[in-house]
């Protein structure tokens, strides 16, 4: 054994007798519990053998990476099995539907290049089309008829070629 | 909550590219800016695939491609034919001006959602339908 590889075998030794020695895990839950709820709040953690379990509710995966991140970085952490559940946050704020006056412009210019399929507003807000059209014609009119703020499309007597 | 289901994947990918998604009244709502026209593809094929055809009507999906500033330039993408410049904001108003498929128009601003003030390769300035209007 060469002086270099008996280095290099030694430094891996002290590496495997330091993390043997880490921190133990109740010491660590303090740490990680911390660095985590400064992450995401609504994030628990729990630590076994080093690795740290993540669950809980966060609205985006932006936190959801945030939080596996903060408990990495705590010295003695293992693995992070990262069990956190996104659920975008339901604001009360209503949907914005357009008044059916404004919808009514807006599907004559969306439909003027479409003399295939009729679209009208009905009483409840609906865009109701009606006709033939191609599966391709259909999705880029459905696209224009969607930004328009209906409340919904109803295409349930559209035929599409 | 059956629609999150069946759109669950939807919502996922909007989701990540931070564009909300709200139900209301039986009714997936999905809108906001995407970061590129690509994702803005991606989020209508998916639509398409969980639902065929669109035919379900249980989703209204509303998103722009954000970063299309006042002054950039976009391509006329319209199907085949020429897209109309017209005097006011309205299929009802005057052409004032063509812009041929596959050309690239300037926009002066954002009028609203559907159409936007734009100049042609000859200098003509009016409204475009934004619908046949991509970012490059």
């Amino acid at each position: 054994m060469t002086s270099k590889q008996f280095i290099c075998a030694a430094a891996f030794a002290v590496a495997i007798f330091f993390s043997a020695c880490g921190p133990k895990d109740q010491d660590m839950t303090v740490t990680v519990t911390e660095s985590v709820h400064s992450a995401a709040p609504n994030v628990n953690s729990n630590v076994s053998d080093g690795v740290v379990t993540l669950t809980g509710t966060v609205s985006d995966e932006a936190t959801k990476m945030a939080a596996e991140d903060a408990a990495k970085k705590i010295s003695g952490v293992k693995s992070v099995v990262n069990n956190i559940v996104v659920t975008p946050a339901t604001t009360t704020t209503p949907v914005t539907i357009a008044p059916s006056g404004a919808l009514q412009q807006g599907v004559i210019d969306a439909t003027k290049d479409y003399p295939e399929v009729t679209a009208t507003v009905n009483d409840q807000g609906e865009i109701v089309v009606t006709g033939q059209v191609t599966a391709d014609r259909w999705k880029r009119l459905k696209v224009a008829l969607d930004a328009l703020n209906p409340k919904r499309v109803n295409a349930d007597s559209l035929i599409i070629k | 909550m059956a629609l999150q289901d069946k759109y669950k994947e939807l919502i996922a990918t909007a989701s990540s590219a931070g564009i909300e998604a709200k139900e209301q009244g039986g009714v997936l709502y999905v809108k906001g800016h995407a970061p590129s026209a690509a994702v803005k593809d991606q989020l209508w094929n998916t639509y398409g695939r969980i639902d065929p055809n669109f035919k379900s009507g249980d989703v209204v999906m509303d998103v722009d491609v954000a970063g299309v500033a006042s002054g950039s330039k976009v391509k006329v993408t319209t199907q085949s034919s020429s897209l109309n410049i017209r005097k006011g904001p309205g299929t009802d108003q005057p052409v004032v001006g063509k812009a041929e498929h596959g050309d690239t128009v300037t926009v002066i601003s954002k009028t609203n959602d559907q159409w936007w003030l734009v100049r042609n390769s000859e200098g003509k300035e009016g409204y475009a339908y934004a619908q046949y209007l991509t970012a490059e």
